[in-house]
């Protein structure tokens, strides 16, 4: 029907929902209150503001590949999958046994008795990851195969449910004595950490030693975590974007039936996203055992939540939106906990989430749900 | 003979779409089906394309019982579907859709030799090889639906609706470049609401009606059929 050219006025209140304008305003008040506050308190100690931006941004990498199994996985088969985030926990605990009781971190080494040890340790390092990769993929699908499948023409509800139970299943299973038990255990790094400061120029920070006040820390445990983050990010981008699997990953989660059609094994391709996903939160298991050396079994629920809020945050569903929402979550959560109190850190990070929602439903990154024929 | 359906059957839940309909497409053939809306067209080729399966009856393809192959496995053999509403993949490249359409093949060099054909035979979409999907209009789309279903060398390309939404200068490039394909060997089953344009090119129709066949015959003949005149050319 063709609207006539008087539109009905629309009400002050109207108008007010219409334009989303209480988020808005809530938002800018609170991000101008915030910047104001730490600008402040930058000011006044430069060195510990930039040393809670490294921080953040160490954590925010790890978000963020977890993140990017949350998005995948909502991206294809619109299932939020609770249990990643139990999934990155063991990602966390196979590569502690893989060191603690087998060594795997030093196979080179004992191998070869005269390699480089610096290689022998990258090496080493670099398969406990791959080890740990590999099992959260092979659990996930083996998740997918047994629980979301049968469910997939059920209603939406049933499969949100059941990763709930799935959740579940998996800390409580690994909370059994035989499994990883209910304790605390001190998390074994596969390299030693080194720590540098930065204050004129950047030292070796001797074991044992403070910091000269006013400097900035940071360890090679922050570079490695930057550097596998963007080389996994650069390997998950290559195989979305340039390979064969990856274009059906893309028309699969767009159109499943026409998918098919086309001659894609539509299950199979949800396999691989699973598996994807799934690695990728392995590999940040073993990376935050490393940052933050201890593990048990409940330790995905918070990062898993974290990293999903991140998902949603920066749109769920598109890949770019987990990485810069889980960096702004990094962010964040740091700085909240640095400068406004430690135990609201998460209930900020929860208000980031609420506020950007108000003025953007979507997320960052996240295009409306379109309408399919 | 290419492609046989025996007496199927077809169901939506309690609905009974298709009421025991036979057809045949033979080597080297244009076969239509017309009808109305919802006579049964389209379902007609998602039970030939393995998204839909019959209660009963059969379908059998080269000698071959397919009743009851999924999808993909049917892309394999030789049967490739350019369903309605073109169901182009709009965040992906027109190449990309293509190579999608070639997803079945393994060749890389056969690969390319089919993308430069379909180039060949749409020259518009090679313009276009790096747009997104979603940004095409309506006929660049349909071609680009067309051109990802031959990419996977089909026997027998199944195609719904061609026509839908076009201008009649378009429709009439669209069924210039169906016969086109026909004339490179490849057996076309044609789903169309225009029954004028699919007759004139088609050398066999059907004609359904509410899930059932209610007329077959070469395309002349039923061209020239009073009743087809009625229902379907608009009786002039």
């Amino acid at each position: 029907m063709e609207k006539s050219t008087t539109a009905p006025p629309v009400s002050f209140f109207q108008r007010i929902i219409r334009g989303r304008w209480i988020g808005k305003f809530m938002l800018a008040a609170i991000s101008i209150l915030v910047t104001v506050g730490i600008a402040f308190k930058a000011s006044q100690s430069p060195a510990l503001f930039f040393q809670q931006l490294i921080n953040g941004l160490q954590l925010g990498f790890v978000y963020a590949l977890i993140a990017l199994g949350y998005t995948m996985v909502y991206g294809i088969v619109r299932l939020i999958n609770f249990a990643h985030g139990d999934v990155f926990m063991v990602g966390a605990f196979v590569s502690y046994f893989a060191i603690a009781n087998f060594q795997l971190h030093a196979w080179p080494s004992a191998v070869i008795p005269e390699i480089n040890p610096v290689i022998s340790l990258v090496i080493g390092t670099i398969s406990v990851i791959f080890l740990a990769m590999a099992t959260c993929g092979f659990l996930a699908v083996t998740i997918e195969r047994v629980a979301y499948k049968p469910l997939r023409d059920a209603p939406r509800i049933s499969a949100l449910i059941t990763a709930i139970g799935v959740s579940f299943f998996l800390e409580y299973f690994g909370a059994l004595p035989f499994v990883f038990t209910s304790n605390f255990i001190t998390y074994k790094r596969p390299f030693e950490v080194t720590t540098w400061y930065i204050q004129n120029g950047i030292h070796h920070l001797e074991a044992g030693v403070e910091a000269p006040t006013g400097s900035v820390l940071f360890s090679n445990i922050l570079i490695i975590i930057i550097i596998i983050s963007l080389l996994l990010l650069a390997s998950l981008q290559f195989i979305v974007r340039r390979t064969k699997v990856g274009k059906a990953m893309r028309a699969v989660s767009y159109d499943k039936p026409t998918a098919r059609l086309m001659g894609i094994n539509v299950d199979g391709i949800i396999s691989v996203t699973f598996a994807i996903g799934a690695a990728l939160a392995g590999a940040a298991g073993v990376l935050y055992a490393t940052a933050y050396p201890q593990v048990v079994f409940w330790m995905g629920i918070t990062p898993g939540l974290k990293a999903f809020v991140a998902a949603v945050l920066g749109g769920i569903g598109s890949i770019p939106g987990a990485l810069v929402g889980s960096l702004i979550m990094g962010q964040a959560e740091v700085l909240s906990a640095g400068y406004i109190s430690t135990p609201m850190r998460d209930a900020i990070a929860f208000t980031i989430l609420i506020l950007v929602l108000l003025v953007r439903p979507t997320g960052i990154f996240g295009e409306p749900e379109r309408e399919k024929a | 003979m290419l492609l046989e359906v025996k007496d199927i059957h077809v169901y939506y839940g309690a609905i009974h779409a298709l009421q025991g309909i036979s057809f045949q497409v033979n080597e080297g053939e244009i076969v239509t089906l017309i009808g109305a809306n919802g006579a049964g067209k389209s379902t007609s080729l998602n039970t030939i394309s393995g998204i839909l399966h019959p209660r009963t009856g059969g379908v059998s393809f080269r000698g071959h019982d397919i009743t009851l192959t999924p999808a993909e496995e049917i892309v394999r053999l030789g049967i490739c579907q350019s369903p309605e509403g073109r169901k182009i993949f709009a965040p992906l490249t027109v190449m990309e859709n293509l190579e999608m359409g070639a997803y079945t093949r393994k060749d890389r060099g056969e690969i390319s030799r089919g993308i430069e054909r379909v180039f060949k035979s749409f020259p518009r979409l090679k313009e276009r090889q790096n747009q997104l999907g979603g940004t095409l209009s309506g006929g660049e789309q349909q071609m680009l639906a067309m051109g990802r279903a031959l990419m996977s060398q089909p026997t027998l390309l199944l195609l719904d609706e061609p026509s839908m939404g076009l201008s009649p200068i378009l429709v009439e490039e669209i069924f210039n470049i169906i016969q086109e394909i026909n004339s490179e060997g490849t057996s076309i089953l044609l789903v169309e609401q225009n029954a004028q344009m699919a007759l004139s090119v088609a050398h066999r129709g059907y004609v359904l009606e509410t899930g059932q066949i209610v007329l077959e015959g070469a395309s002349n003949a039923l061209l020239d059929n009073p009743q087809v005149h009625e229902a379907y050319l608009g009786g002039h």
